[in-house]
């Protein structure tokens, strides 16, 4: 009977994410020291990584070090986390729901003809059984699903999840992981960052977003000097993602990406039901709008019936003088 | 003297009908789905972008297309779509073990009618809207045992070779492969056209072939609960607690949220 929980830690340019760490947090949570937890590294020169893995004190760190490995590859990954499946004989793989981790997980989980839920919000324990809980419909429903195979797949939605970090000194045993990967027949051969945004969508804890009431790109400054006193990432709405006013990137909602940050802050946006689907299920909602009837008002913790041109400044000024 | 043989490619689009995304969602009274009693049905916003794509190619390059989905009878009228659009020819995959499929049984019954096919490439959406998923691409490129890009926003293809961009968080990542291969479109890949008069008119004279789980050679071995994943409960989300509107001029309005922020909720 396979037991144990292994963590598919992912990392770029020698960058572990912080939604892996949550992921790794949960699993020694669900654990509850009744049974091993595996950290997976995989990449090229990766080894000194360990010791931020080690913060969230997995009992095993398994290190797929391989210069095959320097760039994700969809297939040599899968190789690795397949071989490393089986090494440690785990019955839960988590992951953190990326671009990465969804490219990857799926394909594993086919190959282990295994139960798979990915962007996971939620994790209980019904007795001995473990469900788990995926947003569905945009977040209008949610689905609580069983998984009953020998191993099964977890990835779970960034910034949902506590990291639980302990103090420096754990060191767990790092074992190598020697994988043969066979042929690869699709690999990434370069990355190109993408112009502007400094903090990722999925990940931020603080995000603005804009909508209509920006009235035309040329005043995006407004927004991005309030994104700069609170640290926070830039958002948009549908509308003015169609309009061409900002990158498709940038959207949050139903064609965009789905957003669960701390704190949500929308500017001049009337709360449709497919940008309310994106970042229903952020911890608190700011709403800045002009028509005390835009939906969005309905959804939000606090409201400011106003013109955004007028109470945005205020409020970046407000902010940066309680900063200092 | 040897020449070369230019094969043309043939091209598979896998579609997925799902409610109109304007759709109020409610949840049906035993639970055990969303009830879909009066929705109207289309065919899911990422899938636009892979027929499209598909399309394209074959203009470009030559070929055939062929559009399949898993579905019951809500899955005619989108398949009828995608014909409206230009693509050749439909396969609707219907049985009564294919209702509430998960994703690993839907890549099953896609490969399954995928498989001998002599295909190039297949498409699919990113995710279709609804399941919210995004597992059938990987899923279907494994059990094909064929290379995969997924969320793919730029797509090149040079003899049996392909370069891609795929887009990940704050950047794309450049991926090259060979052919056949997955393909999972994200939007930005393409502007996807609307069908024409012309080719709403062909489409409803073109026959669309019906496969079942026994043609498939599937029988027993997708749907009735056979697969190791359960759905218990769908249930609605949880409502927001009632918020509160700040009232004042708006020096006063920004002062009182800065500190309802700070004290309150405490997330600044």
């Amino acid at each position: 009977m396979a037991s144990g929980i292994l963590v598919f830690i992912e990392q770029r340019n020698g960058q572990i994410r912080k939604s892996s760490l949550e992921a790794l947090s949960e699993a020694r949570s669900l654990a509850a020291g009744k049974e091993p937890v595996s950290a997976l590294l995989v990449g090229h020169n990766i080894k000194e990584l360990s010791a931020t893995v080690n913060k969230c004190k997995p009992d095993k760190i398994l290190v797929a070090d391989q210069a095959e490995f320097a760039n994700y590859s969809t297939e040599g990954y899968a190789a690795a986390l397949s071989a490393a499946i089986k090494q440690t004989d785990a019955r839960l793989v988590l992951c953190a729901n990326t671009s990465m981790g969804k490219d990857l997980i799926p394909r594993v989980a086919a190959r282990f003809d295994a139960a798979c839920v990915t962007d996971v919000s939620e994790i209980k324990m019904n007795g001995d059984k473990m469900q788990v809980v995926h947003p569905m419909y945009s977040g209008k429903t949610r689905g609580l699903f069983e998984l009953n195979s020998a191993v099964s797949f977890i990835t779970l939605r960034p910034n949902v999840f506590a990291l639980t970090e302990v103090e420096n000194g754990h060191h767990a045993p790092v074992e190598d992981l020697a994988v043969s990967t066979g042929n690869i027949r699709a690999k990434v051969v370069d990355t190109h960052a993408a112009a502007g945004q400094k903090i990722e969508l999925s990940e931020a804890s603080v995000i603005v977003s804009g909508g209509r009431g920006i009235k035309g790109p040329e005043n995006w400054g407004l927004l991005q000097n309030l994104c700069d006193v609170l640290g926070a990432a830039l958002g948009a709405s549908r509308a003015v993602v169609d309009a061409g006013w900002i990158d498709h990137q940038q959207q949050v909602g139903q064609t965009g990406k789905v957003v669960s940050p701390q704190l949500y802050i929308a500017c001049g946006i009337s709360g449709a039901i497919q940008h309310l689907a994106g970042m229903n299920s952020s911890k608190v909602i700011v709403a800045i709008n002009k028509d005390p009837e835009a939906p969005i008002f309905k959804h939000a913790t606090y409201g400011i019936v106003g013109d955004m041109f007028e109470v945005v400044p205020k409020l970046t000024e407000e902010l940066r003088k309680t900063n200092n | 003297m040897p020449f070369e043989e230019v094969r043309p490619l043939k091209i598979a689009v896998c579609v997925k009908a799902v409610p109109d995304t304007e759709s109020k969602i409610v949840v049906a009274a035993d639970k055990s789905n969303i009830d879909f009693t009066g929705l109207r049905f289309i065919t899911s916003p990422y899938d636009e972008f892979a027929i499209e794509e598909a399309l394209r190619i074959k203009e470009k390059l030559g070929g055939e297309t062929v559009v399949l989905s898993v579905g019951g009878a809500e899955t005619t009228d989108v398949l009828r779509d995608s014909l409206a659009r230009g693509i050749d020819s439909a396969v609707h995959l219907q049985d009564p073990a294919f209702t509430n499929l998960d994703s690993l049984s839907i890549a099953k019954v896609l490969a399954a009618a995928i498989k001998d096919g002599g295909y190039d490439m297949v498409f699919l959406g990113q995710q279709g809207v609804g399941g919210d998923n995004s597992q059938v691409p990987g899923m279907l490129a494994e059990l094909l045992d064929l290379p995969q890009c997924t969320m793919t926003v730029k797509l090149e293809v040079e003899g049996t070779n392909f370069k891609a961009e795929r887009e990940i968080e704050g950047a794309h990542e450049l991926v090259e492969g060979t052919l056949p291969a997955v393909f999972s479109a994200q939007k930005g890949l393409n502007e996807p056209r609307y069908p024409s008069i012309k080719g709403v008119m062909a489409a409803r004279r073109k026959e669309i072939t019906v496969k079942n789980a026994e043609a498939l050679g599937l029988a027993g071995k997708v749907g009735n609960g056979v697969a190791p994943l359960k759905l218990a409960e769908m249930a609605a989300p949880p409502d927001r607690p009632q918020g509160r509107l700040i009232e004042g001029d708006p020096d006063s309005q920004v002062k009182t949220l800065v500190n309802l922020l700070k004290t309150e909720a405490q997330v600044i």
